[in-house]
């Protein structure tokens, strides 16, 4: 389902590119020439950071399987397995297809609800992994900043789910 | 010889780090190979059409199209349109990057700017049905509210940090 989600929003974007580069190539081939040669210099200005990117998302992606994550975030409750699942949430990349289940199943299980939170909110704000890519288009000093303060305001995010919780379930 | 070192220097890094972990770890490294090549394919796959999309774009729409929409005149409308666009949009974080870049070349402010990526990361409308049905109302927009707050937090804290100086660096990237 996942899958063919993806696989049908991939063709149509292709399908999108190609009818517009179309209509832009029938208006005006100097302009579509021009707007492939930034296209093109994009993609070339990018391949060290995207390759780095690669790299990592790779590595983190493969030390932290779906089920080693559901065992270290499921278990560690408290102070400490909220500075956990934001570590783990900050290293992995999981899309919003996984991770919104996967919660639920170690909520079930009685994983506290400050930390899935946590864990959400960073994996969806903060990316080491992404991180040479996103500093490749705006700086280090940027990619440090919003990491940085996306990072710490996932506890406040925390702290107010669990606040919700409490006060409505 | 040195520029080339130092472009790719971020890059040799990495390979460095995925190498040790991967021989500390030989199970996780062997599957790293696998999803490398599975990454590869997923990533390029996205990033080139949106390249291209983005380059039409940026050849066909004047500044003046999105400058009073989105740019430092832009207000309270600015902020809404900034969220919406990022909250309406579908795909991974790290297409979200080039289109800020592109925004930011047509003359959004750079406030609208990280309240784009903001929302774009944590406040995926087609995500949020799904999110509900998982993890319960309560969660979800409880979590959607603190996030919006901390992403308009964010974007005005990020904007006084770093000012006009980090937009042009930004903007100078790809001037080349």
């Amino acid at each position: 389902m996942e899958r063919l989600c993806r696989t049908l929003m991939t063709w149509f974007l292709y399908l999108a590119t190609g009818v517009l580069l179309g209509v832009s190539a029938a208006a005006s081939p100097e302009k579509t020439k021009k707007a492939l040669k930034k296209a093109l210099n994009t993609f070339v200005n990018i391949l060290p950071p995207l390759t780095a990117t690669l790299l990592l998302v790779s590595i983190s992606v493969a030390l932290l399987p779906e089920k080693v994550i559901a065992s270290l975030i499921g278990e560690e409750s408290g102070f400490f397995g909220q500075i956990l699942a934001s570590l783990i949430g900050s290293l992995t990349l999981l899309p919003g297809f996984v991770a919104f289940p996967m919660a639920k199943v170690l909520l079930e299980h009685g994983a506290g609800v400050a930390q899935m939170a946590v864990f959400v909110s960073t994996l969806m704000m903060v990316g080491v992994a992404t991180a040479p890519l996103e500093a490749s288009f705006f700086g280090w000093k940027v990619t440090l900043l919003r990491n940085g303060m996306a990072y710490f305001w996932s506890f406040g995010i925390g702290y107010a789910v669990w606040l919700a919780v409490r006060i409505w379930i | 010889m040195k520029v080339l070192l130092k472009k790719w220097r971020i890059a040799i890094a990495a390979l460095l780090i995925t190498g040790v972990l991967g021989a500390v770890f030989p199970e996780a490294g062997r599957e790293a190979l696998k999803l490398l090549g599975v990454n590869i394919s997923t990533i390029i796959g996205i990033l080139v059409p949106v390249f291209i999309l983005l380059g039409l774009f940026d050849v066909w729409v004047p500044r003046e199209r999105i400058a009073p929409h989105l740019g430092e005149a832009s207000g309270i409308r600015g902020i809404v349109l900034a969220v919406l666009l990022g909250a309406s949009s579908a795909g991974p974080l790290y297409v979200a990057f080039p289109v800020a870049e592109v925004m930011l070349r047509k003359g959004t402010s750079l406030r609208n700017i990280f309240i784009f990526l903001g929302s774009w990361s944590s406040m995926r409308l087609p995500m949020v049905l799904f999110e509900i049905q998982s993890v319960g109302p309560v969660f979800a927009l409880s979590r959607f509210a603190a996030s919006l707050a901390g992403i308009l937090l964010m974007g005005v804290l990020l904007e006084r940090l770093l000012g006009l100086e980090v937009r042009q660096e930004i903007l100078e990237r790809f001037e080349k």
